[in-house]
């Protein structure tokens, strides 16, 4: 069979990082995308880091469509009828370098597609890869309907539910309680709007994150990012949560909830819903990773499991950037030295633990196993609502002192056993 | 008012095929009775047809999450992507 140096399935941030890499070094690269374009199937919550990529990938960072430099993150901790809110701003976001920014992956990926090309990889669109090809127990191309493509090399960057990793017997069939399914509505509001609304300046934006009620109590938490005359607008729900749950949720009744909260109307109304998507991510950190190679074939990005979710921050999109370059890299080197066996890809993962990827996702090992207790949806989202409630409110009663009113919400909620198990299980966060 | 799931994927652009990626074996559905695909689908495509009593899935309405696939821990769900051209085509993501 007639192969070229590689093949990249998938138009995602991790494929088109590979890709780019590999024609950035001289390799012939067809990248494979199922969707009209790279872009059209991808879907993220809306926000990139960019401290840890900008040295993978520096032009492709420096210039990046990407929406708003995030300035303000704002927290509300909701309980069926109140919420508290907080929020931390820092003048130092506001300046260059920026650290986050709010993206749409159907713009974000295209234009990058374009970059791709530029460099000299095909992309080819609308087609859907179906399965690998074998030559003497390796990886040898993907077939694709009746036509069939020969490679040295396979990078899977397939996404979340990577059937490729699983064809390939790199990992077992997805578990539900390794996974989450997030629900996004986009609604479109003029850039005025959405800087007056929120308090911003031009071109900066803000990053919302809602836990408590809007889950059922369930594993998750809502988000909201400005982009820039558009708002995202989201909740993550494990689907292992929803499985065991006997309250009656449905995936989307919970969104509609939580969209309906006036913490969230707030900052939507009067904006026309544009979008309505889904997607899953993985939830399990470190422990459901793959096997990231075998011979002739590497994986990167969710397709890898590559997922970081700490409650306060989720990540995914550097670490499909990171290892899509480093999956090239790998790549390039086994094309030059003529061996794409299995050893010789190992250096992979190499790569990925002497990067920020792995270790990142060894040092919050257990944070999955810490967020998973149901208290911190439900007892303690509750706590906190009640506590305010009883501060702010005055009655025809005569007031008592602010302590013991404290003491008697905390007794009520958390002076007990199991938040000092839960409190022991957080340092392993 | 929000709009109902079925209104909102509406405004989705999305190019059917007319052939599912989605099949379900109906004698597992039958001896099921958790009916996890119906909870867990952010389209709210699964339903059961009162009249034959067999699940029914709307592929065409399908947002491509692979959720189901993942809950339905009783195998029934064969779930693909659906064949290049098709499916839903996100304008924002």
């Amino acid at each position: 069979m007639d192969k070229i140096d590689a093949i990249v399935v998938g138009g995602g941030l991790a494929g088109l990082s590979a890709a780019y890499r590999l024609a950035d070094a001289g390799k012939q690269v067809i990248l494979l995308e199922r969707g009209d374009a790279p872009g059209s199937k991808n879907v993220t919550g809306g926000r990139i880091y960019v401290d840890p990529i900008r040295s993978y990938l520096p032009d492709i960072i420096g210039s990046a469509p990407f929406e708003r430099h995030v300035v303000r993150e704002m927290i509300t901790v909701l309980d069926e009828s109140s919420a508290v809110a907080f929020e931390y701003g820092n003048e130092k976001w506001k300046h260059e370098p920026f650290m986050s920014y709010t993206v749409l992956r159907a713009k974000f990926d295209a234009w990058f597609a374009d970059q791709v090309a530029a460099k000299g990889a095909f992309i080819i669109s609308k087609k859907k890869v179906d399965d690998l090809l074998w030559e003497d127990g390796r990886v040898a191309g993907i077939r694709s309907g009746n036509e069939e493509i020969g490679a040295h090399v396979v990078i899977a960057a397939d996404g979340a539910l990577s059937f490729l990793a699983q064809k390939a017997g790199l990992r077992q069939p997805h578990k539900a309680e390794n996974l989450a399914v997030a629900i996004k509505e986009i609604y479109q509001l003029d850039e005025g709007t959405i800087e007056q609304r929120f308090g911003l300046g031009s071109e900066e934006g803000a990053a919302g994150l809602y836990m408590g009620s809007v889950t059922g109590g369930l594993f998750g938490g809502g988000f909201l990012y400005t982009n820039r005359d558009t708002l995202s607008l989201g909740l993550v729900v494990g689907i292992g949560s929803l499985v065991c749950s006997d309250g009656g949720f449905d995936a989307p009744g919970l969104m509609e909830g939580f969209v309906n909260r006036p913490e969230v109307q707030r900052w939507v109304r009067g904006g026309e819903l544009r979008e309505y998507s889904a997607h899953v991510i993985s939830e399990a950190g470190i422990g459901t990773v793959p096997k990231l190679c075998t011979g002739g074939m590497l994986v990167a990005g969710d397709a890898a499991g590559f997922a970081l979710n700490l409650g306060l921050t989720v990540r995914g999109m550097e670490f499909a950037i990171a290892s899509g370059v480093m999956a090239a890299e790998t790549a390039v080197e086994a094309l030059d030295g003529n061996d794409v066996s299995e050893n010789f890809l190992s250096r992979y993962e190499k790569k990925l633990r002497e990067s920020f990827v792995l270790p990142d996702m060894e040092t919050f090992r257990n944070s999955r196993e810490v967020l998973d207790r149901q208290r911190f949806f439900t007892v303690y989202p509750r706590f906190m609502c009640e506590l305010f409630d009883e501060l702010f409110t005055i009655g025809d009663k005569p007031k008592e002192s602010l302590y013991r009113t404290a003491k008697r919400v905390a007794k009520k909620y958390v002076l007990n056993m199991e938040t000092l198990k839960d409190l022991l299980a957080a340092r392993k966060l | 008012m929000t709009k109902k799931v079925e209104e909102k994927i509406a405004l989705n652009a999305i190019k059917n095929d007319t052939k599912s990626h989605i099949t379900l074996n109906q004698s597992i559905c039958a001896g099921c009775k958790e009916r996890m695909c119906v909870i867990v689908c952010p389209g709210h495509l699964y339903s059961l047809n009162e009249e034959t009593g067999e699940m029914v899935v709307e592929y065409a309405g399908c947002l491509e999450c692979g959720t189901c696939l993942i809950a339905c821990t009783h195998g029934s769900v064969t779930w693909d992507y659906p064949s290049g051209e098709y499916g839903v085509q996100y304008r924002f993501g």
